[in-house]
């Protein structure tokens, strides 16, 4: 458990204070599921990429935008159950130290668009001190709103890689994405300059 | 009696052909999981500062880092090995192919030609099924004389149809990994 246990927050409230804090066309990539779901109910953006499947896949994807485009931030935002997929990624991250990359992970301690099964944070794994371990010390827990926002504001300003985790709720998504996975690629692909 | 063009070709070895081809087409982004056969090709593009080249922890995830580079506009390739390729399947069919992403696969093939490992084997026979029923493009190469062609026409034809494609080196062509090593 992190120190001070962390406010429990609400996905889409948080995935909201996120994107208004976007003003250079950051890049976002978000998980399959919920984390995806609220993004795109947080208002579309030319730079959001919508995953359809490949679970756990986020923050690898991010880190390939981030690699091509080192002038861009990007956010991977990815859920408890899918970074659970792909643990080894932080280390990759670690060994690379892209500075444009921010990791936010939506962690409601289920896999809860499959049942609601709990995940292993349920049972003590801690996100952060995972990122730490992993070697990434730019790593904290949202203790509040307010925390997230600064968290996120640092993150956007300064080198990273940067992870945030965030104890959210277990309110289901608002809204879903389109499910045509040609013209998500294309949009993002033209959001980020490299199609006109 | 060989021509001086057909000299040339033998004297050089699969992976320099490789790389150069590589970058003769502007693929930048080497992700691999490590693999004994690839090990020479894997040096000298760590050692061309006109590659990015790093390993990731799996081949799905190297799978992702190659699909979000080509998005943002950076060409790459997959390094692995033929039990690497047995774990992409799910990845394959819900982002490479659906997302229309011109992912470039390399694969040292093992499991065939020598093969001491029956886990290996027996993975061997999955992987061009599991090509075949996605509808991916793939060759297999045998002969360091059709190596850079195919390897360019591959890679050239993925762009231009927006589609993955996957390059099998045989052992007739690396060497392969025996018993003995």
């Amino acid at each position: 458990m992190p120190p001070n246990e962390p406010k429990i927050l609400n996905r889409f409230d948080i995935t909201k204070r996120l994107v208004a804090q976007l003003k250079h066309e950051e890049a976002v990539v978000g998980g399959i599921g919920n984390t995806n779901f609220d993004l795109w109910a947080a208002g579309r953006r030319p730079q959001n990429f919508y995953m359809l499947g490949s679970m756990g896949l986020a923050i690898p994807i991010a880190l390939g935008v981030a690699l091509a485009q080192p002038k861009r931030k990007v956010v991977a935002l990815e859920g408890d159950g899918s970074l659970l997929m792909q643990l080894g990624a932080l280390t990759t991250i670690a060994t690379l130290k892209p500075k444009n990359l921010v990791i936010v992970v939506m962690d409601n301690r289920t896999y809860q668009i499959t049942g609601s099964q709990p995940t292993a944070s349920a049972f003590g794994a801690d996100f952060v001190a995972i990122a730490r371990g992993a070697g990434l010390p730019q790593s904290d827990w949202a203790l509040d709103e307010a925390s997230f926002e600064q968290l996120v504001a640092r993150a956007l300003t300064q080198d990273g890689p940067t992870f945030i985790a965030a104890r959210i709720d277990d309110q289901p998504a608002v809204a879903t994405t389109e499910r045509d996975p040609a013209l998500l690629r294309d949009r993002f692909m033209r959001g980020l300059g490299v199609k006109e | 009696m060989a021509t001086p063009q057909e000299a040339a070709v033998s004297a050089r070895s699969w992976h320099a052909i490789t790389q150069e081809t590589l970058k003769r087409n502007q693929v930048r982004l080497a992700v691999y999981v490590p693999d004994r056969v690839l090990t020479p090709l894997i040096r000298a593009l760590h050692e061309d500062n006109d590659f990015t080249a790093f390993a990731a922890a799996r081949e799905e995830e190297a799978l992702g880092i190659l699909t979000g580079a080509w998005m943002g506009g950076m060409r790459g390739v997959l390094l692995m090995q033929t039990s690497g390729f047995a774990t992409l399947p799910n990845v394959l069919a819900s982002l490479a192919v659906p997302y229309q992403i011109p992912l470039l696969m390399i694969v040292s093939e093992r499991g065939t030609l020598g093969e001491f490992n029956l886990g290996q084997a027996m993975v061997c026979r999955t992987m061009r099924p599991v090509l075949q029923s996605l509808g991916i493009e793939h060759h297999t190469i045998t002969r360091i004389d059709e190596l850079e062609f195919i390897l360019d026409r591959s890679i050239k034809q993925a762009i231009a149809t927006q589609a993955p494609a996957c390059l099998i080196l045989s052992p007739l062509l690396t060497g392969g990994k025996t018993f003995a090593q």
